[in-house]
């Protein structure tokens, strides 16, 4: 049986993080990288901006360069599935029935899409957005399509939109919540981002279940059926309704699972040859005093060099706040921390223009800022909310309070 | 190829051969340097690929302007030659061109 040092599991940013972060710790063994996709670890977040606004190019997209993989013997094994490990025996077998040993291993097995279930989901012209592929194909479908309908008004369905629009195509988001990204921001936020695109000439419709596709006889789709009977033509349609993380790999080698593959501060499952790191893991949060499964880049970029240095016998607890941001159209939101659990914003600026920000508190604990193109705003609360500042919530309101008295 | 020279906080200097259209950011990561960090990928959004333009490369650089200057007056100690090196789009008058990175990015 080959021997391959660190296996990781999965080919996207935590693993990309995770194999450099391995060799700049001074792991000497070989690392393996299983990874399901056919090229390189390449970055996600443009895949619904940049890149399919055809602003970026493919060849931007990767993360690090292949000679940089070669030059640190950063072995990727593409296109292969990891289908079980054997945690006791220490070895993992590919779905190809080939058996590998391990000495240590990590999950970065990351997310997929969650799909709909109704009437029609398996109809042609139905898209996901989650890997490059996915991009490429609808990219193909784009062109002659009239009538795009995109169910689901997070973030990747409103970069979507945004996207679509700068190309010049004809976009309705139809999102069942009352309002766009319901569940995570206030709704100062939400009304601006409905505004946004509104002005952009994207059709929003909220408070809206979507029950089936309708399809013509040669099951393309052709409406979008909601459950009250209204329709709305299309001929093209994304779904973004999130995602789900993929443990059933960890669960069946009898790993904890909760939301996530449960690890650490030091991204340490109970097997101490075991690390789990990004879109996979829970962990406990710092400031937050939470266990959380985050979805986001930095997150995945900060535990894999936890986990890395964990596996070289060292400890550098998880210590990042957590962040995140979307760009559409000009527009650039920055949010700082996470508001899970506040009772209270305040707005700094004007909410009806396009520069302000919405700070959360529980109590008089600042939570989490987004900041709408307010980029001096954002860094600011970076700093108070993991400094854990005392703050003046009277202040906030007065623009010419320089925020930088708090720190 | 221009040659970047990247210098960490404790003086250490570290050469690297970016391409034209590459980004000073993408240099480091591309070559393993440490202490840029770009975690938004080059976006401007994080603020964690700050760098302090050595000043005879200023007038090839050019200042920070927008978004990027606003963020720049917010990250720790910021300078009159700070970017943040995301934005700067390596050409060939940019060879030699020297960096140096914050403590922290923190
Ligand atoms: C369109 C889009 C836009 C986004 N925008 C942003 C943004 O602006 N900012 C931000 O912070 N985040 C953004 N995200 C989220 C971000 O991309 C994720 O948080 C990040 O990709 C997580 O990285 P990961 O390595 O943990 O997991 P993933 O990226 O999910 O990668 C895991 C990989 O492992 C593979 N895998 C799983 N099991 C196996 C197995 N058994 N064998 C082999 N391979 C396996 C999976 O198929 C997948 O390719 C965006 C995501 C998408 C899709
Ligand atoms: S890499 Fe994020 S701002 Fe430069």
């Amino acid at each position: 049986m080959t021997h391959c040092g660190c296996i990781i599991i999965g080919g996207s940013h935590a693993a990309a993080q995770l194999a450099v972060s391995l060799r700049q710790e001074g792991w000497q063994e070989p690392i393996t990288v299983i990874s399901d996709a056919s090229s390189l670890p390449y970055q996600r977040p443009p895949l619904s901006k940049g890149f399919l606004a055809q602003k970026v190019t493919a060849d931007k997209l990767l993360i690090r360069p292949p000679a940089l993989y070669e030059t640190n013997q950063i072995d990727f094994r593409l296109q292969q599935v990891v289908s079980a490990v054997d945690p006791v025996n220490k070895q993992v077998t590919l779905a190809n029935g080939e058996c590998l040993a391990y000495s240590k291993l990590a999950f970065c097995t990351g997310a997929r899409v969650r799909r709909i279930e109704i009437c029609g989901a398996d109809a042609k012209g139905i898209h996901y957005l989650r890997d490059l592929q996915d991009v490429v194909g609808l990219q193909q479908a784009l062109t002659g399509s009239q009538q795009i309908v995109i169910v689901g008004g997070g973030y990747i369905g409103l970069e979507t939109a945004a996207s679509l629009r700068q190309l010049g195509h004809s976009v309705t988001v139809i999102e069942a919540a009352p309002r766009l990204l319901q569940r995570v921001t206030a709704p100062a936020v939400s009304e601006y981002f409905q505004r946004l695109h509104e002005a952009n000439g994207v059709t929003i419709v909220t408070q809206k279940q979507v029950a089936e596709f309708v399809t013509a006889e040669s099951g393309v789709v052709t409406q979008v059926l909601c459950t009250d009977g209204s329709t709305y033509p299309a001929d093209l349609v994304i779904v973004g309704i999130g995602v789900r993380p993929n443990l059933e790999l960890a669960q069946a080698a009898g790993l904890e699972c909760a939301d996530g593959i449960v690890v650490d501060e030091y991204a340490r499952t109970a097997d101490p040859d075991i690390v789990a790191a990004g879109d996979c893991a829970q962990h406990p949060l710092p400031y937050y005093d939470q266990l959380k499964r985050l979805e986001s880049v930095p997150n995945a970029m900060e535990q894999a060099k936890v986990a890395a240095a964990t596996l070289c016998g060292k400890s550098k607890p998880y210590q990042a706040l957590p962040w995140f941001w979307s760009d559409q159209y000009q527009t650039k939101l920055q949010i700082a921390g996470l508001n899970s659990g506040y009772d209270k914003t305040v707005i700094r600026g004007d909410q009806t223009t396009h520069n302000f920000s919405v700070w959360y508190f529980h109590e008089q604990r600042l939570l989490a800022v987004d900041c709408i193109n307010q980029p001096k705003d954002f860094m600011l609360a970076k700093a108070l909310i993991s400094q854990n500042k005392a703050i003046d919530q009277s202040q906030l309101s007065d623009l010419d309070f320089d925020l930088k008295t708090w720190l | 190829m221009p040659l970047i020279k990247y210098v960490d906080h404790s003086g250490n200097e570290f050469e690297a051969d970016v391409a034209v259209g590459k980004t000073v950011m993408e240099g480091a990561l591309d070559n393993m340097i440490d202490g840029i960090l770009a975690e938004c990928g080059g976006c401007c959004s994080c603020a964690t690929c700050h760098v302090y333009v050595d000043d005879a490369y200023l007038p090839i650089t050019g200042p920070a302007d927008g978004m990027e200057k606003e963020m720049l007056s917010a990250v720790n100690d910021p300078k009159a030659n700070s970017r943040l090196s995301c934005q700067i789009v390596v050409t060939e008058e940019m060879d030699g061109l020297r960096v140096e990175m914050p403590e922290s990015q923190y």
